[in-house]
């Protein structure tokens, strides 16, 4: 099966094999891809135990809010913008949404690199799977594609926590793909540490059939609420809507004002 | 006591100094040697900075060591952190120019080493380079551009960013200055090259005043359709 081929899946079993049993320095992943892993030392370990020694303090862009919800006339995508260092805010506007295809968009939480990264090589093999055979992916199989890149890293230290959403044959799609390689479809998911605040006010203001309006409103306060409360999470709300003829980019606000205009209702 | 020690913990919380018997000290393939970089885009330059002082615990190893390393005619990185990486990763960059150039006949632009860079550096996520870059230069249209990274190649273009050990001192400077962030009723001026360059003088002073790791010179690079010039301004040795 074309996808099948595509896909990259490798037995889990002898990953775990190639990684800690012979001593050999990388792994390969595709035959253009190798990547580097410390010699006899467990890879997720490994960088927390360097930062102990002496003033070597590696930090890695991290934390978000994201979240997404299907309703009766698309799909909605707000994610927040911070991108913190350890306890620096390395970034104020990260772009935390990346756009594959015109109907096809994937969010980022969890470390930075890692998002980019797998995201990227996502939109070459939709790209390349559009090319091969000439119709374009469905949400289901994208989300299938970068669900099974994770597991050949599973236990390894990855940390990425995305959504993908799109619309094909089938209709609207969310999937909800993580570093374990949960795979989930569902009509309402929010990724980071700011998801639980997130879910609050999505769950009490959803409706099936909110408009349009309401649905970019609910979105809003959702990231702006969590960037309230969560102190890795903050910036501007990039608020994304995924329509039948492709998606829009709705707008880009700053938290601070936002959450000045919903002060007024909220004491 | 004339100098304060790190007595706190991971947490927080003050560290208790008492003798716990032996403890094993594994070998560390990084160590810190200190150094922070600068980039600034301009409308039509742009200005990579780096001081020049190599360190290591409480050593100087040299105070001529610039961080600034030429790519090509239209872009220079700075890269700051574990000496050893640092030049190793602008080794590996220098030969994938040079493959680029065989292959297809043209320079790399600045946008497609930024992007080439992130791969390189997600090569080695399991063990990765000690390296925070920021790459200056010029883009397709002649604008200034800077790209800053993450160790394992998460990046963005950014108008302005500071890197290494005094970053969390002049990033915020420059959202002030440059991003005219937090101030109310000034004119958003943009920023000409010489305004620029005094801006970048004057905040890595205040960076050698208040970071052990940042001193001796500072070297500037300056990008612009001529090419690259650069200067050198002495900072405090001590």
């Amino acid at each position: 099966m074309a996808l099948f081929d595509v896909s990259g899946y490798k037995s889990h079993a002898g990953l775990r094999g190639q990684i800690l049993g012979t001593g050999v320095g990388h792994l390969v992943d595709r035959p253009n891809q190798e990547f580097a892993v410390p010699v006899g030392v467990d890879p997720s370990g490994f960088l927390k135990s360097c930062s102990r020694e002496g003033a070597v303090s590696i930090d890695l862009n991290h934390g978000t809010t994201t979240l997404a919800f299907k309703f009766r006339h698309g799909v909605i995508v707000a994610v927040d913008s911070r991108a913190s260092a350890g306890s620096y805010i390395a970034s104020k506007e990260a772009n935390k949404v990346i756009e594959i295809n015109p109907y096809l968009l994937g969010t980022m939480s969890g470390s930075a690199a890692d998002c980019q990264y797998w995201e990227r090589l996502l939109a070459k093999e939709c790209r390349l799977y559009k090319l091969r055979n000439k119709q374009r992916i469905s949400v289901s199989a994208a989300s299938k594609l970068l669900c099974n890149m994770m597991l050949g890293y599973r236990g390894m230290g990855l940390s990425m926590g995305s959504m993908i959403v799109g619309w094909d044959n089938k209709g609207p799609g969310l999937y909800y793909v993580d570093d374990n390689a949960t795979r989930l479809s569902g009509r309402m998911f929010s990724t980071g540490c700011g998801s639980s605040y997130a879910y609050g006010v999505m769950d009490s203001g959803y409706r099936e059939d909110m408009t349009v309006e309401e649905a970019y409103e609910l979105g809003r306060r959702g990231i702006t609420h969590a960037t309230h409360r969560d102190a890795y999470s903050g910036g501007v709300v990039n608020l994304y809507h995924m329509q039948e003829d492709g998606w829009i980019k709705v707008c880009k606000e700053d938290v601070s004002e936002l959450i000045h205009r919903y002060r007024k209702g909220m004491f | 006591t004339m100098f304060a020690t790190q007595v706190y913990g991971d947490n927080g919380k003050m560290k208790e100094y008492h003798y716990t018997g032996p403890v094993e000290h594994r070998f560390s393939p990084y160590s810190f040697n200190g150094g922070t970089v600068l980039a600034v885009a301009g409308e039509d330059f742009a200005i990579v900075a780096s001081d020049t002082r190599l360190s290591e615990g409480y050593s100087i190893h040299s105070r001529d060591s610039p961080k600034c390393y030429k790519l090509t005619d239209t872009t220079v990185i700075g890269c700051s952190g574990f000496h050893g990486d640092c030049l190793t990763l602008t080794k590996i960059i220098d030969a994938r120019l040079k493959m680029y150039k065989h292959s297809n006949n043209k320079c790399m632009t600045s946008g497609a080493i930024a992007a080439m860079l992130s791969t390189i550096l997600y090569g080695r996520r399991f063990f990765p380079y000690y390296v925070y870059n920021i790459i200056g230069g010029l883009d397709e249209e002649g604008k200034g551009a800077v790209y800053s990274f993450d160790p394992v190649g998460s990046y963005q273009r950014d108008t302005y960013k500071a890197g290494g050990s005094a970053s969390a001192m002049l990033q915020p400077l420059l959202d002030n200055q440059i991003g005219f962030k937090n101030m109310e009723g000034v004119q958003h001026l943009p920023l000409n090259q010489e305004k620029a360059v005094q801006l970048v003088k004057d905040v890595f002073i205040s960076a050698a005043e208040r970071d052990v790791y940042t001193g001796d010179a500072l070297r500037i690079c300056i990008v612009t359709k001529d090419g690259i010039k650069e200067e050198t301004v002495p900072l405090r040795k001590d």
